[in-house]
């Protein structure tokens, strides 16, 4: 590898050739403010449009400032980060921004969280010089996503997640000059477009344009109403990054403190997804055997790979752009529906109350979630299976609205029966979980035998998309992973053309799978906090006492009671789905 | 806007164009050109079919379409009459030329006549700023038009189509 020597604010440095001043700056320790620039690096996730001009540098015998996201560093360089030319230059820019930007920092969903605002505050603007009109655009809104585009700065990060990491195609920048704004095609409304909720535009947006739909009046509102039984259920990987928006370290496991925050909180039963993950197991595991058992019988009916339906974002995604292919997922719906069919039927049953009277409300890293609950198809009389979802960061919220020293609370136990959870649940939180639970109760249902270990590393990882076989005692199973809807499509059209290899695939829409979930706290482009929260999901299976779903005992006493065993009649009719043509 | 059905040789045309260009989504600037020069101009529904044949998602052709002023989604008149804003005509009195022409013809900048006849567009230059004030119609460029004109060439296109239809 060519090095080239340069100096940085008079440090010498010597670095590889062909990285950018942004790069060479950092590795000793140079922090050059970037607004639009983004990048997740074990993710190969970049934008880096360089339109913002924050991270503009003076490089000697250069006419013009360099912007240094995007310039290479070359031999011979001499770089000044903070000269007055560089200063000067970077408020005005700044101040340019915030000309055409609302006022509303007070009132703003993502006040305290927005890189705007940080970096308004990093380079002291004190008045903004620069006055003249404004855009305005009408707000959008949809079940899951808020569009307030007068607060867009055309970064082009959710572009980038849009089109390039997801593929989705929904949005782009549309007119010219003053009037660009990004929009779906047409100036149509989200909920009219392909957008699939997965919410990964607004993961990466740095201002208050776009922000999740906010569910936390409902849910306190339930709350008080004394004639209704309200019960929770929390996702695996909210439990991985809560902690962070109580400034805890990233990666810190607040399993006890989330079910002591939402006791508190005032819900009558504190229950866990974990335990409707291990009834997806149950179900979509024999189905997978089912299929594998009658195409190796040579049933050409039955096509492999099953692929996992867990997730909404990537349902909604195959229903828009891939509708000849609906047979192929999995039919089992996912955990947090599982979970509402299950409350307000065997629940509601045994607590002698109607499912009218029961709220079921779920906590998910998540915001294509709060769309899946509105699905009719989820729905009996009108009434949702899980009335309202909200996301990490809304029970961040809730749990500051409601005066709760979060950090102090003792470590409790989530309630019975549907509290009850294996290691095998909480994985289902990352990219490769799925699979990893399903290949543990499969082999054991399969062979008869008991594994040998539990830890499959050859299905963990950040790689995009991974494969390995599974020996099933001489059936060898080939497994695929996509993470990120774009490995998704890859994965899709091998299977289009004839061409895949495997017999079953997981399929998570989020770059790293639900701990990098549209409604998990803001990374502001720090890809280790991602990489953390999945070693404190793997941490967390370790911990259980049990990790197989099927040796769950409330699962198998779900069964005994009231379904009967897995895909049967009943089973069918409350846990699994049925797919819609969207085009 | 309302919804328009494509006649199924028209979906074959531009589904033919993109072929021409080896449907690569690079290409689509220019068979955005080719598809507004045989359908004079570029509704949401040709845009899907673009999409489709470009392999690309219909926000980005969308996106190019809003972009570039020579792209339109409106439909053109069989009269499009282009008037130059360009500095030359502007200062010898594009903007009362103009001023005449929507008020002869009832629309605005971007419309077209209730009987399709005549589109009112704003162009920047032609390149014949000696001839400013410069109008064109169609293909044929008329020079040093005064506001007290535009009647007269109006009459000259109106006129031409009822002989036309005479002929017919």
């Amino acid at each position: 590898m060519d090095t080239v020597n340069l100096t940085i604010d008079n440090k010498p440095v010597v670095v590889k050739e062909g990285i950018t001043i942004l790069e060479a700056a950092s590795g000793i320790g140079i922090d050059i403010p970037t607004l639009c620039h983004m990048k997740l690096d074990d993710l190969n996730i970049e934008n880096k449009p360089g339109g913002c001009r924050i991270c503009v540098v003076e490089v000697n015998g250069r006419r013009n400032l360099a912007p240094a996201c995007c310039t290479n560093v070359h031999d011979g360089m001499e770089i000044n980060t903070h000269s007055m030319r560089v200063i000067n230059a970077r408020r005005t820019v700044m101040e340019l921004i915030l000309s055409d930007h609302p006022f509303d920092c007070l009132i703003c969903a993502k006040s305290g969280n927005c890189d705007l605002q940080d970096m308004a505050h990093k380079l002291g603007i004190r008045e903004i010089r620069y006055k003249g009109e404004q855009s305005t655009y009408r707000e959008d809104t949809s079940p899951a996503i808020n569009r307030e585009i007068d607060k867009c700065i055309m970064c082009r990060r959710c572009e980038t997640m849009c089109n390039e990491v997801q593929t989705v195609g929904v949005l782009s920048a549309i007119n010219r000059g003053f009037e660009s704004v990004v929009s779906p095609a047409f100036e149509m409304n989200l909920d009219h477009s392909v957008c699939t909720y997965c919410g990964q535009c607004v993961a990466v947006c740095p201002t208050g344009a776009l922000t999740e739909v906010d569910e936390t009046g409902k849910v306190i509102r339930a709350l008080s109403d004394p004639s209704k039984t309200v019960i929770v259920q929390t996702a695996p990987a909210v439990r991985a990054a809560l902690g962070e928006e109580f400034d805890m370290e990233a990666g810190t496991l607040v399993t006890g403190k989330l079910v002591a925050a939402l006791r508190r909180l005032g819900f009558d039963h504190i229950f866990d997804t974990d335990f409707a993950a291990d009834l997806t197991i149950m179900e979509e595991g024999t189905e997978l055997l089912n299929r594998l058992g009658k195409h190796l019988a040579g049933d050409k009916d039955v096509k492999l790979p099953i692929l996992t339906s867990c997730c909404p974002a990537w349902v909604k995604f195959f229903e828009h752009q891939f509708p000849e292919m609906m047979d192929i997922p999995s039919t089992a719906r996912s955990p947090q529906q599982m979970f509402g069919a299950i409350a307000k039927t065997y629940f509601a049953d045994k607590l002698g109350i109607k499912r009218e009277d029961l709220v079921v409300v779920s906590i998910m890293p998540c915001v294509a979630k709060k769309y899946e609950c509105g699905r009719d198809e989820f729905k009996t009389n009108d009434n949702p299976d899980v009335d309202h979802a909200i996301t990490t960061r809304e029970l961040a919220a809730l749990i500051k609205l409601s005066n709760i020293d979060f950090k102090s609370l003792p470590n409790e136990d989530f309630d019975n029966p549907l509290g009850e959870s294996t290691g095998a649940a909480v994985i289902f939180g990352t990219t490769g979980g799925v699979i990893e639970a399903a290949v543990r109760t499969a082999y054991e249902v399969h062979t008869k035998k008991e594994l040998p270990r539990l830890d499959f590393e050859e299905l963990r990882g950040m790689e995009g998309i991974r494969e390995a076989t599974i020996d099933f005692d001489g059936l060898p199973i080939k497994i695929g992973i996509a993470h990120g809807l774009g490995n998704a499509r890859k994965l899709l059209e091998d299977i289009q053309a004839g061409k895949s290899k495997f017999h079953a695939i997981e399929i998570m829409s989020c770059p790293g799978g639900c701990i990098g979930g549209g409604g998990q706290p803001y990374h502001h482009g720090n890809v280790e906090v991602l990489k953390k929260r999945q070693v404190a999901i793997y941490q967390e299976d370790k911990n259980k006492a049990i990790r197989k779903s099927h040796e769950n005992p409330h699962i198998v006493k779900l069964y005994e009671e009231f379904l009967g065993e897995p895909m049967s009649e009943k089973a069918h009719h409350l846990l699994h789905t049925s797919y819609f043509d969207r085009t | 806007m309302p919804k328009i059905k494509l006649a199924e040789n028209t979906i074959q045309l531009i589904l033919n164009i993109c072929t021409e260009f080896e449907n690569k989504e690079s290409e689509l600037i220019n068979v955005l050109h080719k598809v507004q020069n045989k359908l004079g101009y570029l509704p949401a529904e040709v845009q899907e079919v673009i999409a489709k044949g470009l392999n690309c998602s219909v926000a980005k052709v969308y996106g190019v379409v809003t972009f570039y002023s020579f792209f339109t989604m409106i439909p053109q008149g069989e009269f499009p009459i282009s008037i130059c804003m360009g500095t030359a005509c502007y200062v010898r009195g594009a903007e009362q030329v103009l001023a005449e022409f929507k008020r002869q013809l009832q629309v605005e900048v971007g419309e077209s006549t209730e009987d399709g006849k005549f589109s009112i567009n704003c162009l920047r230059c032609v390149g014949a700023c000696g001839l400013a004030p410069v109008v064109t119609v169609g293909e044929k460029v008329f020079g040093r038009v005064a506001p007290s004109e535009v009647k007269k060439i109006i009459a000259e296109y109106r006129e031409g189509c009822r002989d036309d239809s005479k002929t017919a």
